[in-house]
C-alpha cells in the first residue's frame, strides 16, 4: 500500500546453498530488493497452507542483487521444524514473504571508520551494511565472532570488504580464541573506530554497548528478539528502551527496531518490565506527552 | 449472481461480516501497509485501557500445534493517546472502530465507556471480560455471571445509547450459556465469542513455561471447534441476540462455518500475525463461497447449522 513499506510476496526460490553450519536460501522478490536498506529483515511462512505452524519465521536480510528484477538472500540454521522444512525448500518452491521489515541502521553522513562487530549467522545484517558504508567512502573493519569455526559467518566476503577483519570462536579453532568482544576493544583502536554496528545475541551486544561507551563512541544496535508477526500488531517482541525524553518504553522490536542506539537498550532489564517503564504497575502518569508510548523511540541519527 | 455482503449487528449496519479481531490489529496503521482498511467490517481495537500499561515480561508468545499461546498483558498507551492518535487516524482512513475495553472494574469501564461514547466515530463498544477480576482471587470477568453483568451494565449505562455494546465472553467458563444470558439480562446489545482459551506449554530445554507467567491464551486455528461450539449453542440458546464469531478463523470456508454456526459477523485474529492481508482475503473467499451457494444475502447462511437437514437457505427466516 505504501512504496517503501513492507509487501507480502510469493517469491520462487532461486537457490537454496549450505554454508558452513548454515543454509542460505535466495529468493526473487523485486519489491523487497528496491525497498530494501540494510538492517532490515524479512518474514517467511512455513509448513505450507495449512501448516500447523503459524508463526512466520523472521531472517535478516544477508544480501540484494539485482539479478532477475532483484533477489534477497536470508540465512538460518536449522534449529525446529519450521526451519527444517526452509532447507527442504528446492529451486522454483514459493515461499510465502513480508518485507523489508524493521527500521535500517542509520548511515554517518560523512566517510567515517565504522567497527561492525557480529556473532554467528546473526552477523548476517553487517554484510550489506559493510557494503552501504563503503559507497560512502566509510572504511569498515569487522569483527566476527562464533563458537566454532563452521560457524564463522562469511569469512571470504567480510575479508574481502573490510579493511582489517578479526575473527573469534569460542574453542579458538579459528582466529582468536574468546568471544567478540574480548577482541573489540583493541580492534576499534587499531581502526581507530568513529562508530560500531553489532548484530547478535543480547549479551554480546549488551557487552558491545559498554566498550562503545567506555570509549565514548556512537554504537547502533540490532537485536535478535522472539517475534511473532513481524509487523509490529501483536506486541510480543518488545524491550525496554529509554526515549529521547528519559522515559524507558517498552518498544516492539520488529517496527521500533530492530536497530536501536546502543545506548538507550536497557539491556540489564531485558526480558523483565522495569519498574520504572511507562505502565509499568504502579507506575503514575507524569505529564502529557509522557504517555506516548512511542514517542521519543524513533530518533536514530547517525554515528 | 453477487450476494449482498451488508451485515446487520444490533442496528449497526456494516459494508460485510469481517472484522479484524481485538489486539490482532494493532491501530490499523500497520495493517493499512498491507491491504485498505476500509475494505473490511470493521477494526476492533486493542483493549483499551484507562492508563498506559506496560504489559508482561517476555517471553510472552509461544507456537504451539496450529496455534500460538500468549500472553501480553494488554500492553497499550491508555484511553487517551487512543483518542488523540488511533482513533482519528483509523477514522481518517475510512475504518469503522469498535472500540474493546478493559478494566480493572466496573468503575473503570464504565469510565472508558463515557469517554470513548463522547468521542466521534465509535461504531461500537466490545467489553473484553476475560480480564483478572483485582477481587476475584486470580478469576476473570468472564468467569463469574454476576461479575460480568456488574461490568456491563456499568458500560452499557455510560454509553451513548446510540452504539451497541457488545460483551466479549471466554468460553472456558463452568457454564458458557449462563454468561451469555447474564450480560443479555445486564443490557448487553450482542456477545463476541470467544476470547483465547487458558493454555499452557512448557519448554522442554528448561523445564519452564513458555510464556512467563505460566498460563497464556491460546489462540489460532487449533480453538476454531470450540468457538464453533460456543457460537452454536448461545446461538440456540438466545436466537435473537446477534453474534460475533472469532477462533481460528484462517478461510472463507472457516468465517461461513461460523456464520452457520449462528454468528452475525466473523473476527479474524492470530491468523493477521502469519498472512498480514489475511482479513481481505478471507473476505474475498467468503464472498465467493457464498456466491457459489446462491446466498442473496450474508443472513442467508446466519444459523443454517440450527436448521433441520436439508432445509433450503433462508428457510430459519422464514423466507
Ligand atoms: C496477541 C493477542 C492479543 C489479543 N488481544 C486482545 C485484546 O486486547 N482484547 C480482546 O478482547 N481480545 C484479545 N485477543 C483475543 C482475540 O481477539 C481473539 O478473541 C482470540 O485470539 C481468538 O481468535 P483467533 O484464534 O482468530 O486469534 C488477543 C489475542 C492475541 C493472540
Amino acid at each position: 500500500m505504501s512504496d517503501n513499506g513492507p509487501v507480502q510476496t510469493r517469491s520462487p526460490v532461486l537457490t537454496v546453498r549450505r554454508v558452513d553450519a548454515y543454509y542460505a536460501i535466495t529468493v526473487v522478490a523485486p519489491q523487497i530488493a528496491e525497498r530494501f536498506r540494510s538492517g532490515q529483515f524479512l518474514s517467511v511462512a512455513v509448513g505450507g497452507e495449512q501448516s500447523s505452524m503459524l508463526l512466520r519465521r523472521p531472517f535478516a536480510i544477508h544480501d540484494v542483487k539485482p539479478d532477475y528484477g532483484g533477489t534477497v538472500e536470508f540465512l538460518f540454521a536449522v534449529r525446529g521444524p519450521g526451519t527444517a522444512w526452509l532447507a527442504e525448500r528446492r529451486q522454483r518452491d514459493l515461499l510465502d514473504v513480508v518485507g523489508p521489515l524493521g527500521r535500517p541502521f542509520p548511515l554517518p553522513r560523512d566517510p567515517v571508520n565504522c567497527m561492525l562487530a557480529g556473532g554467528g549467522s546473526g552477523a548476517a545484517p553487517l554484510f550489506p551494511l559493510a557494503h552501504a558504508l563503503r559507497r560512502r567512502g566509510c572504511r569498515v573493519d569487522f569483527v566476527l565472532g562464533a563458537a566454532s569455526a563452521d560457524r564463522v559467518f562469511s569469512a571470504i566476503s567480510a575479508r574481502r570488504i573490510a579493511e582489517t577483519t578479526t575473527f573469534t570462536t569460542d574453542d579458538g579453532s579459528f582466529g582468536v580464541r574468546g568471544r567478540v568482544t574480548d577482541a573489540l576493544e583493541r580492534a576499534m583502536d587499531d581502526a581507530r573506530s568513529d562508530v560500531v554496528y553489532a548484530c547478535g545475541p543480547m549479551p554480546m551486544l549488551r557487552t558491545v554497548a559498554a566498550v562503545a561507551a567506555r570509549q565514548g563512541v556512537p554504537v547502533q544496535v540490532a537485536v535478535e528478539e522472539t517475534m511473532a508477526c513481524g509487523t509490529g500488531i501483536c506486541m510480543s517482541c518488545v524491550i525496554p528502551v529509554v526515549g529521547e525524553d528519559g522515559i524507558t518504553r517498552m518498544v516492539r522490536a520488529c517496527v521500533d527496531g530492530p536497530v536501536f542506539r546502543g545506548e538507550r537498550v536497557r539491556f540489564d532489564d531485558v526480558g523483565t518490565i522495569p519498574f520504572d517503564a511507562l505502565g509499568a504497575p504502579g507506575w503514575k502518569a507524569r505529564g502529557e506527552d509522557s504517555a506516548d508510548p512511542q514517542s521519543g523511540v524513533a530518533d536514530r541519527e547517525a554515528g | 449472481m453477487t450476494t449482498d455482503m451488508r451485515t446487520r449487528l444490533a442496528g449497526r449496519e456494516l459494508p460485510n461480516p469481517v472484522m479484524a479481531a481485538a489486539g490482532c490489529a494493532g491501530t490499523g496503521r500497520e495493517l493499512a501497509q498491507f491491504f485498505d482498511i476500509a475494505r473490511i467490517g470493521a477494526v476492533v481495537t486493542k483493549s483499551v485501557m484507562l492508563e498506559p500499561r506496560a504489559g508482561r515480561p517476555a517471553p510472552r508468545v509461544a507456537e504451539t500445534p496450529s496455534g500460538m499461546l500468549s500472553a501480553i498483558g494488554l500492553q497499550g498507551p491508555g484511553v487517551e493517546v487512543f483518542l488523540q492518535r488511533d482513533l482519528p487516524w483509523l477514522l481518517s482512513r475510512g475504518g469503522r472502530a469498535v472500540a474493546s475495553v478493559a478494566g480493572a472494574g466496573a468503575g473503570e469501564y464504565a469510565e472508558l465507556a463515557r469517554r470513548l461514547s463522547a468521542a466521534e466515530g465509535v461504531e461500537m463498544i466490545e467489553v473484553n471480560l476475560s480480564c483478572p477480576n483485582p477481587a476475584g482471587g486470580g478469576l476473570d470477568f468472564a468467569d463469574d455471571p454476576a461479575e460480568a453483568a456488574r461490568v456491563v451494565h456499568a458500560v452499557r449505562s455510560h454509553t451513548r445509547s446510540d452504539i451497541p455494546v457488545f460483551a466479549k465472553l471466554a468460553a472456558d467458563v463452568p457454564d458458557l450459556v449462563a454468561l451469555a444470558r447474564a450480560c443479555v439480562e445486564a443490557r448487553a446489545d450482542g456477545l463476541s465469542l470467544i476470547n483465547s482459551v487458558r493454555a499452557m506449554a512448557v519448554d522442554p530445554r528448561t523445564l519452564r513455561p513458555a510464556v512467563a507467567g505460566g498460563v497464556g491464551g491460546l489462540s489460532g486455528p487449533a480453538i476454531r471447534p470450540i468457538a464453533v461450539a460456543s457460537v452454536y449453542r448461545v446461538h440456540a440458546a438466545l436466537p435473537e441476540v446477534p453474534l460475533i464469531g472469532m477462533g481460528g478463523v484462517r478461510t472463507g470456508a472457516d468465517a461461513l462455518e461460523l456464520l452457520a454456526a449462528g454468528a452475525s459477523a466473523v473476527g479474524v485474529g492470530t491468523v493477521t500475525f502469519s498472512d498480514p492481508s489475511a482479513c481481505v482475503r478471507i473476505l474475498r473467499e467468503l464472498e465467493e463461497l457464498l456466491e457459489e451457494r446462491g446466498a442473496d444475502r450474508v443472513s442467508d447462511v446466519v444459523g443454517a447449522a440450527h436448521r433441520p437437514a436439508g432445509a433450503p437457505l433462508g428457510a430459519v427466516l422464514g423466507r
